[in-house]
């Protein structure tokens, strides 16, 4: 199995749709705290892998772990048996993740979008929960928003309520998925400001899906370059960035930077 | 054809009794439907087969068959297996059954027109699934679903009138009660007729003050 310190570990995990292979027999892990960036071309399965770790996809093949646990999986005797729904959501808890399109819910007030799941799942109480939104609003800037409805916020507004949504959860994984990608290039550069801030003052594992190479550069512990479902290169920011070894990385990289 | 005041005058007693009848059967009947209709998309949907199956078949079977079929098979033919049902709780039962099939296709379609995005977000946030229900996605589907919905309180009220057939005292018996007696057919048809389209026409405007007051999700 895993090393010790391996905190979320991909196991020869395969996922396909269709015809198309997306992760083809892939091994990674993940050290507890680490800030991990995965970067790549699009459809290189960057995505697939934040949404099997969120549930949102069942890997067709393989085995994730998440500390102890297996996520899909729970030990029976000495075979592995599909998890229960309560096992996954017992393992999914540790896990939450900041999507592309924000996806609050609409119909809540922003205090009662952070809130929710504190109540619900961890079972604070309301005056718990409550303050703890109004701190993290605070946090990202939004303060005196607990009353609006999410589409009276801006877009930029809106990834920032999002993020202290997930915050609210106290994870210990965080996944952020291309969260920047649908906002103007000056509102995603705060949005990156703000989650610079977070990452440097938290001790939560990050996995990062962005094209924004700057903030990849400056929050993460470490670059897993993607390519056909498979990771072609794996090292620190400064390795990847100045001196990629891969021929496929240097393409890659060399596209982003013409693109910006 | 001569119209006859005074027998228009005599009947709106009666006539009025046959339409709080009538509203009684509608405001009955869609309750029925709202509730039955959900709980006929919710089954529809179960991962289960066997829930999943014999529901789709059950919610078809009913769709399928005219009501005033099931509303004899309710009130004359229920009691030969030793369940008898009054006039209005048979006609409640049928208009409610009858009509939760096709508000049951309405709760669908606002349900499907949630973004999947939202049932992301709740997986993210571990919510569990009765919440995500309860919380999330249904107060999305809802009020997507009032315009429809509307649409059906006045279609399921313009049936009432086939509650004729089990002896329920609408307007339209109150109507055939008066040409009995009076021969009056012309005025108590009329009459009837009219009551009904006032009706409708109240509850077609209460329904767009609904639609504005919690059509939107925000």
């Amino acid at each position: 199995m895993t090393a010790a310190t391996d905190f979320i570990a991909f196991d020869k995990v395969c996922k396909s749709f269709g015809d198309n292979r997306v992760l083809d027999d892939l091994s990674f892990s993940v050290a507890n705290g680490e800030r991990v960036t995965l970067i790549g071309p699009s459809g290189s399965g960057k995505t697939t892998i934040l949404r099997i770790l969120m549930t949102l996809l069942r890997p067709d093949d393989g085995t994730v772990t998440v500390g102890e646990d297996y996520l899909f999986h729970e030990k029976q005797s000495d075979a592995l048996a599909p998890a229960s729904d309560a096992h996954i959501r017992r393992v999914r808890s540790k896990i939450t993740m900041v999507f592309q399109q924000f996806n609050l819910f609409p119909n809540m007030k922003v205090l009662r979008n952070i809130t929710e799941a504190p109540m619900l799942v961890h079972g604070k109480s309301k005056d718990e929960a409550v303050a703890r939104a109004r701190e993290l609003l605070e946090l990202v800037g939004l303060t005196g928003k607990e009353d609006a409805y999410p589409s009276q916020l801006s877009g930029g507004q809106q990834q920032r309520v999002a993020i202290a949504r997930a915050l609210a959860v106290s994870p210990d994984v965080l996944l952020l998925d291309e969260v920047t990608s649908a906002l103007d290039p000056e509102i995603a550069a705060e949005v990156l400001d703000l989650l610079r801030d977070i990452a440097k003052t938290s001790d939560v594992t990050m996995l990062c899906v962005t094209h924004a190479m700057k903030f990849a550069k400056d929050v993460s512990h470490r670059v897993l370059m993607f390519n056909e479902g498979k990771i072609v290169e794996d090292g620190s920011p400064e390795q990847i960035f100045n001196d990629p070894q891969h021929d496929r990385t240097k393409t890659f990289l060399r596209s982003v930077i013409d693109e910006t | 054809m001569d119209w006859n005041w005074s027998v228009v005058g005599d009947f709106m007693p009666k006539l009025g009794e046959g339409l709080l009848t009538a509203l009684q059967a509608t405001v009955l009947g869609f309750l029925v439907a709202l509730v039955l209709g959900l709980v006929f998309t919710l089954l529809r949907r179960s991962r289960f087969v066997w829930i999943r199956a014999p529901f789709a078949f059950i919610i078809e079977f009913i769709r399928s068959t005219p009501l005033l079929v099931q509303l004899f098979f309710l009130f004359y033919v229920l009691p030969e297996i030793g369940i008898t049902l009054s006039p209005l709780t048979a006609g409640v039962i049928g208009l409610g059954l009858h009509y939760a099939t096709y508000v049951s296709e309405v709760y669908r379609a606002g349900i499907d027109a949630v973004p999947p995005g939202q049932w992301e977000a709740a997986t993210a946030l571990n919510l569990p699934k009765g919440r995500t229900w309860t919380s999330v996605i249904l107060p999305q589907a809802i009020p997507r679903s009032i315009p429809a919905l509307t649409n059906y309180l006045i279609a399921l009220f313009k049936d009432v009138p086939q509650l004729v057939a089990i002896t329920v005292a609408e307007p339209f018996f109150q109507a055939r009660e008066l040409s009995a007696q009076t021969f009056r057919t012309f005025e108590a048809i009329t009459m009837a007729g009219l009551a009904y389209l006032v009706t409708a026409f109240v509850l077609s405007y209460f329904g767009r003050l609904v639609e504005r007051r919690y059509g939107k999700v925000y």
